[in-house]
């Protein structure tokens, strides 16, 4: 009872955090470090469904997010006389009904792989999507891509003002990840986690293995292509460089870092990335930056195989076990939680 | 580490303190201006966008580090090359680190970004890097974005009237590399070669990294009398090595980034077919030029461990901070009433560059030289390129009305063709 009454404090407390953020740092600190973490971990969320809760560790997601990105620029507003510009609520619903089949067409062909194989075929498609997107000038306009996609504005709100961008993406985060929370007590949610501890035992328990696995790989598509709706409004722009080999594997590194096991880890880690990203060149020699972003996560990854939740929760076992003396045994969740982060490790 | 390398040390660390002492004294009366300097120093061209941040540093020591008072300080960001980190980069600059004047970035597709960037922050003054996009300024040009040196267009002027004059080549066909800023140096190639009565028969366009290249060696038709390549260093190493080995033999005309150390110092079978090949870009290691040999001769006593000579992007970073620093000298350092003077003071602002003279246009664009260079042979046997002709004032617009330079649309792959560019203005 008394860790239900903290964990609700402790979410209430990041809701409040998060909600008076912009409104107490300038411009810079609201868009570029808050809107992106936070779009990030939306395309990193998408991941945590799949590794989390289905054990299958997808590297399409960016591709996903960045097919997502190209359809809101084809179907909406651009500076590169390409494309239909439709209203936007029905670009942003193509663009995330394509992500969604994307995800399921990705799902349909890397189903049966899993670990390492599963990785190696998400990644084939990714790389294979950013080199079609670079040769391809009728669609999606070559190397160059496509520039000047804005946000709309609703309502007399200009969503590509900072302060109104950081509300919309901290509402598509907050709205997928208390879905995802819902999503791993619903059946379906269940059955896909059984089915990551024990594929061959819930086929004779009579599920569809193939099926649920295809319709997670659409539901985390779904997300991503939220995240990349998000992703091309930020930028203005999308082209191939942004959905190449680097993106891609950042996307992971998110995850691993946040913690897979985590739905909130997906957005530990993009916060962790994104302000390695903007401020490790001002910590250490320019030239020599990148150097401490790779130690900082080799650390993490080493040291906590969870990720930075992961060191979180050890830190808050730690304290509670404190107050308690001692701890129930057989604390279901946690060990959950331990066995999951075990498992993709 | 012997002791007397510990003392070196340890009297350098002291003088530093001792300087940044006397620095905050200085700044204490005025402001400090912040410049901010944007590069890759990450990703496929970290090394360049190093030699960037080098140009930037030499202007600022040029002028002792101050402007009336006004003590300058850099502060370096970095990007990948791709047009996103350049914005979030140039972003961190302005409103994160309250930059007044931002000098960068470094490749094509960064510079459109960034200009577009520039719209947002009239208050600030933006001076282009290296990046030589075409549309950077000739089309929508931004207020407060410059740039004092050239583009990929203008980097080829000089280059086919010397190939068609001189060298008699008629008919050729290209290799390039498949994105804009290639497209934009066929186009400034084809616009002499072309107008003179050349003809390009064919284009055969290439990914980046491309490692075979023989799909497209055995399409090469016989009867050309040279071949346009367009590939950067080892992309242009692995063509030559296949297209020798196929028994080619067919003179070789380089881009402004082919014919590069990379090729030159390669130790393939091809050294001899090297000889004589033309090409042709905005500086040139050899140019027998007092301002820029004194140029070279600061790069290599301030940078032991730098390039043996300044590359482009040293160069063209270099000139850029300069201008800015030539024009807040004129303005005695004030930026009020969002840079106006500043900006005034740019926008008539002409000055004598390591390369030559460079004024702007009314796009507040390069009009600069240009240098076409021939490969030659030092008598140690090493190869170099030789300048043999300098183009005065190339203009963006390469000495065409405005309005029918436009009318030839934007460039690539196939647009515009020769047909056009023999047709235009007629």
């Amino acid at each position: 009872m008394r860790v239900c009454a903290g964990r609700t404090a402790a979410w209430l407390a990041l809701a409040v955090v998060v909600a008076f953020y912009p409104l107490v740092v300038p411009g810079f600190w609201t868009y570029q470090i808050g809107a992106q973490s936070l779009l990030f971990g939306v395309i990193a969320l998408s991941l945590n469904l799949l590794a989390g809760y289905g054990g299958m560790v997808s590297l399409a997601q960016m591709a996903i997010a960045g097919a997502a990105g190209y359809a809101t620029a084809y179907f909406g507003v651009n500076s590169t006389d390409l494309g239909i510009a439709l209203p936007w609520p029905l670009t942003v619903l193509t663009a995330i009904a394509l992500g969604t089949l994307f995800g399921a067409v990705v799902g349909a062909i890397s189903v049966r792989t899993r670990g390492i194989y599963c990785l190696m075929i998400t990644l084939a498609i990714a790389v294979g999507f950013s080199l079609f997107a670079r040769q391809n000038y009728s669609v999606f306009n070559g190397f160059n891509g496509f520039a000047g996609v804005r946000a709309p504005a609703v309502a007399g709100i200009d969503f590509n003002e900072p302060v109104p961008f950081y509300y919309l993406t901290l509402g598509v985060a907050a709205v997928a990840l208390g879905w995802l929370y819902h999503f791993s007590r619903t059946p379906f949610g269940m059955a896909l986690q059984g089915i990551r501890d024990n594929p061959r035992r819930m086929r004779t328990l009579g599920f569809d293995v193939i099926r649920l696995r295809i319709a997670a790989f659409a539901l985390s598509g779904l997300i991503a292509a939220a995240g990349g709706v998000l992703f091309v409004w930020y930028n203005g722009r999308i082209s191939p460089g942004a959905i190449d080999v680097q993106p891609t594997i950042d996307i992971l590194i998110i995850s691993v870092v946040g913690g897979m096991a985590s739905p909130l880890g997906a957005f530990v880690g993009a916060v962790a990335f994104v302000l390695l990203q903007n401020f490790a060149i001002d910590l250490i020699s320019p030239d020599r930056f990148n150097t401490l972003i790779g130690l900082a996560f080799l650390v993490v990854v080493l040291f906590s195989p969870e990720g930075l939740t992961g060191i979180a929760q050890r830190l808050m076992r730690g304290l509670r076990g404190a107050v308690r003396a001692e701890r129930p045994p057989g604390d279901r969740e946690t060990s959950t939680e331990e066995a999951t982060a075990r498992r993709i490790s | 580490m012997t002791i007397k390398t510990i003392l070196n040390r340890l009297a350098l660390a002291i003088g530093i303190a001792g300087l940044a002492a006397s620095a905050g004294a200085s700044a204490a009366g005025k402001a400090p201006i912040r410049i901010g300097g944007l590069a890759t120093l990450e990703g496929a061209f970290a090394v360049d966008g190093k030699d960037a941040m080098r140009g930037i540093e030499m202007a600022i020591d040029e002028f002792g580090g101050e402007i009336n008072g006004h003590p300058i300080r850099l502060v370096k960001a970095s990007s990948d090359a791709s047009p996103n980190s350049a914005v979030d980069a140039a972003r961190k600059l302005i409103e994160q680190e309250d930059v007044d004047i931002l000098v960068g970035p470094l490749s094509g597709s960064e510079g459109l970004a960034v200009k577009d960037y520039a719209k947002k922050h009239p208050g600030k003054t933006f001076l282009n890097g290296s990046s030589a996009a075409q549309d950077t300024t000739l089309r929508d040009p931004v207020r407060n974005f410059y740039r004092f040196s050239t583009d990929g267009a203008q980097w080829m002027a000089g280059l086919g009237d010397y190939v068609y004059r001189q060298k008699g080549y008629r008919k050729v066909a290209v290799v390039s590399e498949d994105y804009s800023f290639p497209y934009t140096q066929v186009f400034g190639f084809a616009y002499e070669f072309c107008r003179n009565g050349g003809e390009i028969s064919h284009k055969y366009w290439v990914p980046i990294g491309n490692k075979d290249y023989s799909a497209v060696i055995t399409r090469l038709p016989e009867d050309i009398d040279a071949i346009y390549v367009m590939l950067g260093g080892s992309d242009a190493v692995n063509f030559l090595t296949q297209y020798r080995q196929y028994g080619g033999s067919k003179p070789m005309i380089g881009s402004s980034v082919t014919v590069d150390q990379t090729v030159l110092s390669s130790r393939g079978p091809f050294k001899q077919y090297l000889l004589g090949t033309a090409s042709a870009g905005p500086i040139a290691d050899s140019w027998d030029n007092p301002g820029w040999e004194s140029f070279v001769k600061r790069y290599q006593e301030t940078y032991p461990n730098g390039f043996p000579s300044p590359s482009l992007f040293a160069e063209t970073y270099y000139v850029n901070a300069k201008a800015a620093l030539l024009a807040l000298r004129q303005v005695g350092g004030d930026l009020s009433e969002g840079q106006k003077q500043l900006q005034k003071t740019l926008d008539s602002l002409s000055f004598q560059t390591p390369t030559g003279h460079v004024a702007l246009d009314e796009n507040r664009e390069g009009i600069s030289n240009n240098f076409v260079t021939v490969v030659a042979k030092k008598p140690n046997g090493d190869l170099y390129n030789k300048v043999v002709a300098v183009r005065k004032d190339v203009d963006q617009t390469l000495g065409m009305k405005r309005d029918a330079f436009l009318e030839l649309g934007k460039v690539g792959r196939n647009s515009p063709t020769c047909e056009d560019l023999r047709n235009v203005g007629k």
